[in-house]
Protein backbone atom coordinates (compact mmCIF):
# COMPACT_ATOMS: atom_id res chain seq x y z
CA UNK A 1 0.00 0.00 0.00
CA UNK A 2 1.25 3.25 -1.03
CA UNK A 3 -0.02 6.74 0.01
CA UNK A 4 0.89 10.23 -0.88
CA UNK A 5 -0.01 13.28 1.32
CA UNK A 6 0.98 16.80 0.99
CA UNK A 7 0.90 19.21 3.57
CA UNK A 8 2.69 23.09 4.36
CA UNK A 9 6.62 23.28 5.08
CA UNK A 10 7.54 24.59 8.44
CA UNK A 11 11.08 23.02 8.13
CA UNK A 12 12.14 22.23 4.09
CA UNK A 13 14.62 19.19 4.06
CA UNK A 14 14.13 15.10 2.99
CA UNK A 15 13.99 12.20 5.53
CA UNK A 16 13.02 9.21 5.71
CA UNK A 17 12.12 6.68 9.04
CA UNK A 18 9.77 4.14 10.05
CA UNK A 19 6.55 6.72 11.17
CA UNK A 20 5.54 6.56 15.15
CA UNK A 21 2.16 7.63 15.34
CA UNK A 22 0.81 9.50 18.48
CA UNK A 23 -2.48 10.58 18.75
CA UNK A 24 -2.03 12.98 21.55
CA UNK A 25 -0.03 16.10 21.83
CA UNK A 26 3.91 15.91 23.09
CA UNK A 27 5.17 18.17 25.08
CA UNK A 28 9.02 18.03 24.73
CA UNK A 29 10.43 19.60 27.70
CA UNK A 30 10.10 17.08 30.35
CA UNK A 31 7.76 15.12 27.92
CA UNK A 32 11.00 13.49 26.25
CA UNK A 33 14.58 12.79 27.13
CA UNK A 34 16.59 14.36 25.54
CA UNK A 35 19.66 12.03 26.00
CA UNK A 36 17.96 9.32 24.21
CA UNK A 37 14.62 10.46 22.56
CA UNK A 38 12.57 8.15 24.92
CA UNK A 39 8.96 9.54 25.57
CA UNK A 40 8.99 9.91 29.49
CA UNK A 41 5.32 11.74 30.25
CA UNK A 42 3.55 9.36 32.57
CA UNK A 43 0.18 7.94 30.75
CA UNK A 44 1.10 9.29 27.41
CA UNK A 45 0.33 6.59 24.81
CA UNK A 46 4.13 6.51 23.36
CA UNK A 47 5.60 6.39 26.55
CA UNK A 48 8.93 4.19 26.85
CA UNK A 49 9.46 4.32 22.82
CA UNK A 50 12.54 6.15 21.58
CA UNK A 51 11.53 9.29 19.10
CA UNK A 52 15.03 9.05 17.65
CA UNK A 53 15.30 8.87 14.03
CA UNK A 54 11.68 8.36 13.64
CA UNK A 55 9.02 10.18 11.39
CA UNK A 56 7.46 11.07 14.56
CA UNK A 57 3.78 12.06 13.59
CA UNK A 58 1.45 13.85 16.05
CA UNK A 59 -1.46 16.45 16.06
CA UNK A 60 0.11 18.81 17.85
CA UNK A 61 2.64 20.09 20.44
CA UNK A 62 1.88 21.51 24.22
CA UNK A 63 3.35 22.36 26.98
CA UNK A 64 6.55 24.04 27.89
CA UNK A 65 8.10 27.16 25.82
CA UNK A 66 11.28 25.87 26.04
CA UNK A 67 10.56 22.74 24.17
CA UNK A 68 12.06 24.26 21.16
CA UNK A 69 15.46 24.18 23.30
CA UNK A 70 15.14 20.76 23.96
CA UNK A 71 14.17 19.99 20.11
CA UNK A 72 17.49 21.57 19.09
CA UNK A 73 19.42 19.27 22.07
CA UNK A 74 18.03 16.34 20.76
CA UNK A 75 19.24 17.33 17.02
CA UNK A 76 22.75 18.39 18.19
CA UNK A 77 23.07 14.86 20.19
CA UNK A 78 21.26 12.27 17.57
CA UNK A 79 18.29 11.54 19.43
CA UNK A 80 16.06 13.88 17.20
CA UNK A 81 13.11 12.59 14.64
CA UNK A 82 13.93 12.15 11.46
CA UNK A 83 11.17 14.11 10.64
CA UNK A 84 7.99 15.46 12.31
CA UNK A 85 4.45 15.66 10.75
CA UNK A 86 1.64 17.42 12.48
CA UNK A 87 -2.11 18.10 12.10
CA UNK A 88 -1.66 21.48 13.15
CA UNK A 89 1.73 23.03 14.22
CA UNK A 90 2.06 25.63 16.65
CA UNK A 91 5.22 28.08 17.29
CA UNK A 92 7.30 25.89 20.23
CA UNK A 93 7.86 22.64 18.04
CA UNK A 94 7.95 24.71 14.68
CA UNK A 95 10.87 27.02 15.92
CA UNK A 96 12.40 23.65 17.22
CA UNK A 97 12.74 22.12 14.02
CA UNK A 98 14.16 25.59 11.99
CA UNK A 99 16.99 25.64 14.67
CA UNK A 100 17.64 21.65 14.92
CA UNK A 101 17.63 21.72 11.25
CA UNK A 102 14.87 18.75 11.53
CA UNK A 103 12.55 18.56 8.47
CA UNK A 104 9.14 19.58 9.39
CA UNK A 105 5.76 19.22 7.70
CA UNK A 106 2.00 20.22 9.04
CA UNK A 107 -1.72 20.16 7.62
CA UNK A 108 -1.13 16.65 7.15
CA UNK A 109 -3.89 14.35 8.11
CA UNK A 110 -1.66 11.82 10.71
CA UNK A 111 -4.82 9.63 11.00
CA UNK A 112 -3.57 8.02 7.51
CA UNK A 113 -0.65 6.83 9.23
CA UNK A 114 0.48 4.10 11.33
CA UNK A 115 3.44 3.12 13.61
CA UNK A 116 5.19 0.95 11.35
CA UNK A 117 4.78 2.63 7.95
CA UNK A 118 7.40 3.75 6.13
CA UNK A 119 7.28 7.55 5.73
CA UNK A 120 9.28 9.89 2.88
CA UNK A 121 9.43 13.61 3.12
CA UNK A 122 10.57 15.41 0.27
CA UNK A 123 9.80 18.97 1.01
CA UNK A 124 6.29 19.39 1.73
CA UNK A 125 5.17 15.40 -0.18
CA UNK A 126 5.13 12.54 2.13
CA UNK A 127 5.18 9.35 1.22
CA UNK A 128 3.20 6.45 3.00
CA UNK A 129 4.18 3.05 2.26
CA UNK A 130 2.61 0.08 4.37
CA UNK B 1 6.29 28.46 1.44
CA UNK B 2 3.24 31.53 0.59
CA UNK B 3 4.36 34.76 0.26
CA UNK B 4 1.81 36.44 1.87
CA UNK B 5 3.92 37.91 4.40
CA UNK B 6 4.55 42.24 3.83
CA UNK B 7 7.47 43.36 5.30
CA UNK B 8 8.35 46.70 5.82
CA UNK B 9 11.39 48.75 3.94
CA UNK B 10 13.02 48.39 7.47
CA UNK B 11 12.31 44.62 7.95
CA UNK B 12 13.48 43.58 4.64
CA UNK B 13 16.77 45.53 5.58
CA UNK B 14 17.12 43.49 8.46
CA UNK B 15 16.49 40.12 6.55
CA UNK B 16 19.03 41.31 4.01
CA UNK B 17 21.40 41.78 6.54
CA UNK B 18 21.88 45.64 6.84
CA UNK B 19 21.81 45.86 10.54
CA UNK B 20 24.61 42.80 11.01
CA UNK B 21 24.38 39.07 11.29
CA UNK B 22 22.73 38.79 14.26
CA UNK B 23 19.77 40.74 13.69
CA UNK B 24 19.45 38.86 10.01
CA UNK B 25 19.44 35.84 11.98
CA UNK B 26 16.66 36.99 14.41
CA UNK B 27 14.47 38.32 11.60
CA UNK B 28 14.95 35.12 9.96
CA UNK B 29 13.15 33.32 12.57
CA UNK B 30 10.21 36.32 13.36
CA UNK B 31 9.73 36.17 8.94
CA UNK B 32 9.71 32.22 8.69
CA UNK B 33 6.88 31.66 11.48
CA UNK B 34 4.87 34.40 10.10
CA UNK B 35 5.05 32.62 6.53
CA UNK B 36 4.14 29.55 7.93
CA UNK B 37 1.33 30.88 10.19
CA UNK B 38 -0.10 32.94 7.16
CA UNK B 39 0.66 36.09 8.93
CA UNK B 40 -0.32 39.16 6.84
CA UNK B 41 2.94 41.57 8.63
CA UNK B 42 4.91 41.97 11.94
CA UNK B 43 3.83 43.66 14.80
CA UNK B 44 5.84 45.48 16.92
CA UNK B 45 6.09 44.52 20.36
CA UNK B 46 5.64 46.44 23.71
CA UNK B 47 8.18 43.66 25.97
CA UNK B 48 9.98 40.46 25.02
CA UNK B 49 9.48 37.50 27.98
CA UNK B 50 12.49 35.02 26.85
CA UNK B 51 12.16 31.16 28.01
CA UNK B 52 15.15 28.92 28.09
CA UNK B 53 17.60 30.24 31.11
CA UNK B 54 17.76 27.35 33.15
CA UNK B 55 21.19 25.25 31.73
CA UNK B 56 19.12 22.36 33.38
CA UNK B 57 16.80 22.89 30.42
CA UNK B 58 19.42 24.51 27.56
CA UNK B 59 22.23 22.28 28.16
CA UNK B 60 25.73 22.77 26.30
CA UNK B 61 23.68 22.77 23.23
CA UNK B 62 21.80 26.03 24.45
CA UNK B 63 24.36 27.69 26.22
CA UNK B 64 26.38 27.81 22.52
CA UNK B 65 23.40 28.37 20.79
CA UNK B 66 22.94 31.55 22.95
CA UNK B 67 26.82 32.71 22.49
CA UNK B 68 27.01 31.84 18.59
CA UNK B 69 23.79 34.12 17.95
CA UNK B 70 26.09 37.43 18.99
CA UNK B 71 29.62 36.04 18.61
CA UNK B 72 29.48 37.86 14.74
CA UNK B 73 28.56 41.20 15.29
CA UNK B 74 27.97 41.50 19.55
CA UNK B 75 27.40 44.91 19.38
CA UNK B 76 24.97 44.67 17.03
CA UNK B 77 22.65 42.11 18.56
CA UNK B 78 20.83 43.32 21.32
CA UNK B 79 17.49 43.71 22.48
CA UNK B 80 15.27 46.64 20.65
CA UNK B 81 12.74 46.28 23.28
CA UNK B 82 12.17 46.03 26.96
CA UNK B 83 13.25 42.42 27.74
CA UNK B 84 12.91 40.10 30.91
CA UNK B 85 14.27 36.61 31.50
CA UNK B 86 12.41 33.97 32.94
CA UNK B 87 14.21 31.63 36.40
CA UNK B 88 17.40 30.47 35.73
CA UNK B 89 18.27 26.82 37.22
CA UNK B 90 19.85 28.62 40.65
CA UNK B 91 19.24 30.97 42.80
CA UNK B 92 21.73 33.72 41.13
CA UNK B 93 23.65 35.05 44.51
CA UNK B 94 22.73 32.24 47.11
CA UNK B 95 23.69 29.20 45.10
CA UNK B 96 26.76 27.72 46.81
CA UNK B 97 25.15 27.86 50.54
CA UNK B 98 21.91 25.76 48.79
CA UNK B 99 24.18 23.54 47.65
CA UNK B 100 23.84 23.96 43.78
CA UNK B 101 26.99 22.19 42.48
CA UNK B 102 29.92 24.52 41.02
CA UNK B 103 30.20 22.84 37.80
CA UNK B 104 26.45 23.46 36.95
CA UNK B 105 26.72 26.92 38.46
CA UNK B 106 29.53 27.99 36.06
CA UNK B 107 27.46 27.01 33.38
CA UNK B 108 24.83 28.50 34.10
CA UNK B 109 26.48 31.93 34.90
CA UNK B 110 27.78 31.89 31.41
CA UNK B 111 24.28 31.42 30.35
CA UNK B 112 22.92 34.82 31.91
CA UNK B 113 25.94 36.66 30.92
CA UNK B 114 24.70 35.41 27.41
CA UNK B 115 21.59 37.08 27.74
CA UNK B 116 22.69 40.23 29.58
CA UNK B 117 25.39 40.67 26.60
CA UNK B 118 21.99 40.97 24.43
CA UNK B 119 20.62 43.37 26.24
CA UNK B 120 17.64 40.95 28.45
CA UNK B 121 17.38 42.59 31.97
CA UNK B 122 18.03 39.56 34.02
CA UNK B 123 14.47 39.32 36.35
CA UNK B 124 14.68 35.51 35.97
CA UNK B 125 11.05 35.04 37.19
CA UNK B 126 8.14 33.81 35.15
CA UNK B 127 6.04 36.43 36.93
CA UNK B 128 7.57 39.65 35.40
CA UNK B 129 3.96 40.97 35.82
CA UNK B 130 4.48 41.05 39.59
CA UNK B 131 7.74 42.95 39.70
CA UNK B 132 6.70 46.19 37.42
CA UNK B 133 6.91 44.43 34.45
CA UNK B 134 2.85 45.19 33.36
CA UNK B 135 1.95 44.74 29.99
CA UNK B 136 -1.42 46.78 29.66
CA UNK B 137 -4.57 45.92 27.92
CA UNK B 138 -4.18 45.19 24.31
CA UNK B 139 -0.82 45.45 23.59
CA UNK B 140 1.00 43.40 21.22
CA UNK B 141 4.25 41.80 22.84
CA UNK B 142 5.97 38.50 22.78
CA UNK B 143 6.94 36.57 25.61
CA UNK B 144 7.43 32.72 26.28
CA UNK B 145 6.87 31.12 29.41
CA UNK B 146 3.35 29.03 28.96
CA UNK B 147 2.41 30.73 32.28
CA UNK B 148 3.17 33.96 31.89
CA UNK B 149 1.81 33.89 28.55
CA UNK B 150 -1.69 32.83 29.65
CA UNK B 151 -1.69 35.69 32.76
CA UNK B 152 -1.05 38.64 30.23
CA UNK B 153 -3.09 37.61 27.17
CA UNK B 154 -6.00 36.72 30.02
CA UNK B 155 -5.80 38.53 33.24
CA UNK B 156 -4.64 41.29 31.36
CA UNK B 157 -5.59 41.24 28.25
CA UNK B 158 -2.70 41.92 26.50
CA UNK B 159 -1.97 39.58 23.28
CA UNK B 160 0.89 37.26 22.66
CA UNK B 161 1.62 33.89 21.56
CA UNK B 162 3.18 31.12 23.31
CA UNK B 163 6.62 31.99 21.62
CA UNK B 164 9.07 29.80 21.48
CA UNK B 165 12.02 30.08 23.81
CA UNK B 166 14.28 30.96 20.53
CA UNK B 167 11.16 32.97 18.49
CA UNK B 168 11.14 35.42 22.19
CA UNK B 169 14.81 35.73 21.75
CA UNK B 170 14.08 36.85 18.07
CA UNK B 171 11.37 38.96 18.63
CA UNK B 172 13.49 40.97 21.20
CA UNK B 173 16.19 41.41 19.03
CA UNK B 174 14.14 42.29 16.12
CA UNK B 175 11.28 44.56 18.02
CA UNK B 176 8.84 41.93 16.05
CA UNK B 177 6.67 39.08 16.34
CA UNK B 178 4.38 37.65 13.65
CA UNK B 179 0.81 38.81 13.40
CA UNK B 180 -0.93 36.01 13.88
CA UNK B 181 -2.93 34.01 16.59
CA UNK B 182 -3.61 35.62 19.55
CA UNK B 183 -2.73 38.99 17.93
CA UNK B 184 -6.21 39.02 16.11
CA UNK B 185 -9.41 39.53 17.65
CA UNK B 186 -11.07 36.33 16.19
CA UNK B 187 -8.99 33.88 17.18
CA UNK B 188 -9.22 35.25 21.25
CA UNK B 189 -12.97 34.24 21.60
CA UNK B 190 -13.92 30.98 23.61
CA UNK B 191 -13.95 27.80 22.06
CA UNK B 192 -15.21 25.67 25.17
CA UNK B 193 -17.15 26.47 28.39
CA UNK B 194 -16.02 25.60 31.12
CA UNK B 195 -19.00 25.02 33.86
CA UNK B 196 -17.41 24.59 37.24
CA UNK B 197 -20.60 23.31 39.77
CA UNK B 198 -17.75 21.62 42.60
CA UNK B 199 -16.67 23.82 45.13
CA UNK B 200 -13.46 25.39 44.66
CA UNK B 201 -11.40 25.85 48.31
CA UNK B 202 -8.02 26.87 47.23
CA UNK B 203 -5.61 27.27 44.48
CA UNK B 204 -4.55 24.04 44.27
CA UNK B 205 -8.30 23.14 43.14
CA UNK B 206 -7.93 25.74 40.43
CA UNK B 207 -4.35 23.98 39.19
CA UNK B 208 -6.36 20.43 39.32
CA UNK B 209 -9.22 22.17 37.31
CA UNK B 210 -6.82 23.64 34.64
CA UNK B 211 -4.94 20.33 34.55
CA UNK B 212 -8.09 19.02 33.86
CA UNK B 213 -8.83 21.23 31.21
CA UNK B 214 -5.97 22.13 29.78
CA UNK B 215 -5.81 17.89 28.79
CA UNK B 216 -9.28 18.48 27.13
CA UNK B 217 -9.15 21.68 25.66
CA UNK B 218 -5.73 21.62 23.77
CA UNK B 219 -4.84 25.05 22.35
CA UNK B 220 -8.26 26.01 23.17
CA UNK B 221 -9.79 29.13 24.20
CA UNK B 222 -11.81 27.77 27.68
CA UNK B 223 -14.47 29.89 28.73
CA UNK B 224 -14.70 29.61 32.72
CA UNK B 225 -17.84 29.98 34.52
CA UNK B 226 -17.24 29.63 38.49
CA UNK B 227 -20.51 29.42 40.50
CA UNK B 228 -19.02 29.78 44.48
CA UNK B 229 -15.80 31.30 43.96
CA UNK B 230 -14.46 34.65 42.62
CA UNK B 231 -11.05 33.77 41.96
CA UNK B 232 -8.07 35.52 43.35
CA UNK B 233 -4.95 36.49 41.46
CA UNK B 234 -3.23 33.18 43.00
CA UNK B 235 -5.53 31.59 41.37
CA UNK B 236 -5.50 32.81 38.49
CA UNK B 237 -1.79 31.94 38.52
CA UNK B 238 -2.42 28.39 39.38
CA UNK B 239 -5.34 27.84 36.56
CA UNK B 240 -3.00 29.20 33.94
CA UNK B 241 0.34 27.73 34.79
CA UNK B 242 -2.04 24.27 34.71
CA UNK B 243 -3.67 24.72 31.88
CA UNK B 244 -0.50 25.41 29.94
CA UNK B 245 1.47 22.72 31.08
CA UNK B 246 -0.79 20.11 30.79
CA UNK B 247 -2.14 21.44 27.44
CA UNK B 248 -1.57 24.68 25.04
CA UNK B 249 -3.77 27.35 26.62
CA UNK B 250 -2.73 31.03 26.11
CA UNK B 251 -5.76 32.16 26.99
CA UNK B 252 -8.88 31.74 28.69
CA UNK B 253 -11.77 34.02 30.08
CA UNK B 254 -13.76 34.10 33.59
CA UNK B 255 -17.30 35.16 33.19
CA UNK B 256 -17.66 38.30 35.17
CA UNK B 257 -13.92 39.29 35.88
CA UNK B 258 -11.56 39.31 33.23
CA UNK B 259 -11.29 42.08 30.80
CA UNK B 260 -12.10 40.16 27.48
CA UNK B 261 -14.77 38.13 28.76
CA UNK B 262 -16.55 41.65 30.16
CA UNK B 263 -15.77 43.60 26.97
CA UNK B 264 -16.34 40.81 24.15
CA UNK B 265 -18.50 38.08 23.37
CA UNK B 266 -16.38 35.74 24.26
CA UNK B 267 -18.22 32.64 22.53
CA UNK B 268 -18.16 31.71 19.57
CA UNK B 269 -20.02 29.44 17.82
CA UNK B 270 -18.56 26.36 17.32
CA UNK B 271 -19.23 22.70 15.90
CA UNK B 272 -18.30 20.50 18.45
CA UNK B 273 -15.50 18.60 17.34
CA UNK B 274 -14.74 15.35 18.93
CA UNK B 275 -11.12 16.57 19.92
CA UNK B 276 -12.92 19.03 22.16
CA UNK B 277 -15.44 17.15 23.24
CA UNK B 278 -14.28 13.61 25.16
CA UNK B 279 -16.73 12.47 27.67
CA UNK B 280 -15.00 9.48 29.07
CA UNK B 281 -11.31 11.02 30.92
CA UNK B 282 -8.93 8.03 31.27
CA UNK B 283 -6.24 7.98 33.29
CA UNK B 284 -3.65 5.44 33.48
CA UNK B 285 -4.18 2.73 36.31
CA UNK B 286 -7.63 4.90 37.09
CA UNK B 287 -10.85 3.13 36.65
CA UNK B 288 -12.69 4.68 33.94
CA UNK B 289 -15.20 7.59 35.22
CA UNK B 290 -16.95 10.34 33.53
CA UNK B 291 -15.71 13.63 35.86
CA UNK B 292 -16.06 15.96 32.43
CA UNK B 293 -19.17 15.22 30.70
CA UNK B 294 -20.34 16.73 27.49
CA UNK B 295 -23.52 18.73 25.87
CA UNK B 296 -24.37 20.96 23.36
CA UNK B 297 -25.95 23.51 25.70
CA UNK B 298 -27.68 26.98 25.49
CA UNK B 299 -28.45 28.69 28.03
CA UNK B 300 -31.70 30.85 29.17
CA UNK B 301 -29.91 33.44 31.14
CA UNK B 302 -27.06 34.61 28.70
CA UNK B 303 -25.91 34.48 25.03
CA UNK B 304 -24.14 31.17 24.63
CA UNK B 305 -25.07 30.34 20.41
CA UNK B 306 -26.40 26.32 19.86
CA UNK B 307 -23.22 24.63 18.78
CA UNK B 308 -20.85 25.97 21.41
CA UNK B 309 -19.65 23.22 23.40
CA UNK B 310 -19.84 22.84 27.04
CA UNK B 311 -18.17 20.95 29.76
CA UNK B 312 -19.50 20.35 33.30
CA UNK B 313 -16.51 19.72 36.06
CA UNK B 314 -18.38 18.27 38.72
CA UNK B 315 -15.31 16.53 40.29
CA UNK B 316 -11.88 17.34 40.98
CA UNK B 317 -10.87 14.06 41.94
CA UNK B 318 -9.29 12.72 38.63
CA UNK B 319 -7.11 15.85 38.37
CA UNK B 320 -5.96 15.36 42.22
CA UNK B 321 -5.00 11.63 41.67
CA UNK B 322 -3.09 12.29 38.69
CA UNK B 323 -1.32 14.61 39.89
CA UNK B 324 -0.43 12.44 43.23
CA UNK B 325 1.83 9.88 44.03
CA UNK B 326 2.01 7.55 46.55
CA UNK B 327 5.19 9.15 48.80
CA UNK B 328 4.81 9.45 52.42
CA UNK B 329 7.82 10.57 53.62
CA UNK B 330 8.56 14.31 52.07
CA UNK B 331 11.96 16.05 51.44
CA UNK B 332 11.17 19.26 49.74
CA UNK B 333 8.24 20.87 49.78
CA UNK B 334 8.28 23.01 47.26
CA UNK B 335 5.76 26.47 46.93
CA UNK B 336 6.29 29.56 44.49
CA UNK B 337 5.13 28.06 40.85
CA UNK B 338 3.97 30.47 39.47
CA UNK B 339 6.44 32.72 41.92
CA UNK B 340 5.27 33.43 45.14
CA UNK B 341 3.94 37.18 45.09
CA UNK B 342 4.00 39.61 48.36
CA UNK B 343 0.77 37.98 49.84
CA UNK B 344 2.03 34.53 49.30
CA UNK B 345 5.45 34.70 51.36
CA UNK B 346 2.70 36.74 54.11
CA UNK B 347 0.30 34.00 54.71
CA UNK B 348 3.44 31.56 54.62
CA UNK B 349 4.95 33.78 57.08
CA UNK B 350 1.66 33.91 59.49
CA UNK B 351 1.53 29.81 59.15
CA UNK B 352 5.51 28.91 60.30
CA UNK B 353 5.65 31.49 63.35
CA UNK B 354 5.94 29.60 66.18
CA UNK B 355 6.70 26.39 64.36
CA UNK B 356 10.18 24.56 62.36
CA UNK B 357 10.23 22.97 59.31
CA UNK B 358 11.33 19.13 59.60
CA UNK B 359 11.28 18.64 54.99
CA UNK B 360 13.03 21.52 53.43
CA UNK B 361 10.87 23.96 52.26
CA UNK B 362 11.60 26.34 49.83
CA UNK B 363 9.49 29.06 48.69
CA UNK B 364 10.65 30.28 45.13
CA UNK B 365 10.13 33.55 43.90
CA UNK B 366 11.33 36.76 42.27
CA UNK B 367 14.66 38.37 43.41
CA UNK B 368 12.87 41.62 43.78
CA UNK B 369 9.99 40.15 45.66
CA UNK B 370 12.45 38.44 47.79
CA UNK B 371 13.81 42.24 48.73
CA UNK B 372 11.17 43.33 50.08
CA UNK B 373 10.10 40.43 51.53
CA UNK B 374 13.42 41.10 53.50
CA UNK B 375 12.61 44.81 54.16
CA UNK B 376 9.56 43.55 55.50
CA UNK B 377 10.43 41.11 57.98
CA UNK B 378 8.77 38.51 56.31
CA UNK B 379 11.88 36.34 54.69
CA UNK B 380 13.58 36.43 58.63
CA UNK B 381 10.32 34.69 60.00
CA UNK B 382 10.27 32.51 57.01
CA UNK B 383 13.91 31.63 57.91
CA UNK B 384 13.22 31.31 61.70
CA UNK B 385 11.59 28.42 60.76
CA UNK B 386 14.31 26.38 58.90
CA UNK B 387 12.67 27.44 55.54
CA UNK B 388 13.68 29.35 52.71
CA UNK B 389 13.11 32.14 50.20
CA UNK B 390 14.78 31.13 46.85
CA UNK B 391 14.87 33.53 44.48
CA UNK B 392 15.67 33.36 40.18
CA UNK B 393 14.69 29.59 40.03
CA UNK B 394 11.94 27.30 40.99
CA UNK B 395 12.13 23.31 41.39
CA UNK B 396 11.00 22.40 37.67
CA UNK B 397 14.04 23.78 36.22
CA UNK B 398 16.98 23.78 38.84
CA UNK B 399 18.47 20.25 39.47
CA UNK B 400 16.34 19.19 41.98
CA UNK B 401 17.78 15.54 42.25
CA UNK B 402 21.34 16.23 42.09
CA UNK B 403 20.59 18.40 45.52
CA UNK B 404 19.50 15.16 47.07
CA UNK B 405 16.13 15.22 46.65
CA UNK B 406 13.63 12.21 46.45
CA UNK B 407 10.25 12.95 47.24
CA UNK B 408 8.13 16.53 47.32
CA UNK B 409 5.06 18.11 48.07
CA UNK B 410 3.89 21.01 46.59
CA UNK B 411 0.50 23.09 45.68
CA UNK B 412 1.32 23.88 41.83
CA UNK B 413 -0.21 21.70 39.38
CA UNK B 414 2.30 22.82 36.82
CA UNK B 415 5.22 21.52 39.11
CA UNK B 416 3.23 18.58 40.14
CA UNK B 417 2.61 17.63 36.52
CA UNK B 418 6.10 18.03 35.40
CA UNK B 419 8.06 17.25 38.22
CA UNK B 420 8.03 13.20 38.15
CA UNK B 421 9.10 12.85 34.42
CA UNK B 422 11.15 15.97 34.31
CA UNK B 423 13.10 15.39 38.03
CA UNK B 424 12.22 12.14 38.49
CA UNK B 425 10.53 12.78 42.19
CA UNK B 426 7.76 11.23 43.47
CA UNK B 427 4.81 14.20 44.53
CA UNK B 428 2.46 14.84 46.24
CA UNK B 429 -0.25 17.99 45.66
CA UNK B 430 -2.47 19.50 47.65
CA UNK B 431 -3.38 23.31 48.87
CA UNK B 432 -0.49 25.41 50.39
CA UNK B 433 -1.61 24.13 53.95
CA UNK B 434 -1.21 20.82 53.35
CA UNK B 435 1.84 21.22 52.23
CA UNK B 436 3.54 23.36 54.77
CA UNK B 437 2.02 20.52 57.46
CA UNK B 438 3.79 18.33 55.22
CA UNK B 439 6.93 20.65 55.67
CA UNK B 440 6.58 20.35 59.58
CA UNK B 441 5.83 16.91 59.91
CA UNK B 442 7.85 15.53 57.31
CA UNK B 443 4.97 13.39 56.00
CA UNK B 444 2.21 14.02 53.78
CA UNK B 445 -1.20 13.60 55.61
CA UNK B 446 -4.40 12.53 53.82
CA UNK B 447 -7.32 15.33 53.70
CA UNK B 448 -10.50 16.04 52.72
CA UNK B 449 -11.98 13.52 50.06
CA UNK B 450 -11.08 15.77 46.90
CA UNK B 451 -7.37 16.24 47.34
CA UNK B 452 -5.69 12.83 47.55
Amino acid sequence: MQLELQGRIIKSGTAEGIALVSALPIGFLGGVDPETGVVIEPGHPLEGQSVAGRVLVFPTGKGSTVGSYTLYRMALGGTAPAAILNAESEAIVAVGAIIGDIPMVDGIDISQIQTGDLVRLDADRITVER
Amino acid sequence: MSNTLRLTDEEQAMLGGEAGPGVQKAMEIVAALGQIYGAADLVPVASVQVAGVSYKNLGDAGLEFLQAWAREDPQGTRARVPATLNPAGMDLRTWRELGFPAGFARQQEAIIAAYTALGITPTCTCTPYQVGHVPRFGQHLAWAESSAVSYANSVLGARTNREGGPSALAAAITGRTARYGLHLDENRRATLIVDVHCPMTSEADLGALGYLTGRQVGNGVPYFRFHSLRPADCHLKALGAAMAASGAVALYHVEGMTPEAKDLDPIRAASCSAALCNPVVKRSGQSPSTPLHCGITSSPRDSISHGTPTVVVDDLTPGYAALNGTCEQIDLVSLGCPHASLEELQAIADYLDGRRVKAALWITTAYLTREVGLARGLVERIQAAGARVVADTCMVVAPVAALGFRTMATNSAKMAFYTPSHSGLSVRFGPMEQCLEAAVTGKWTVKRQASI
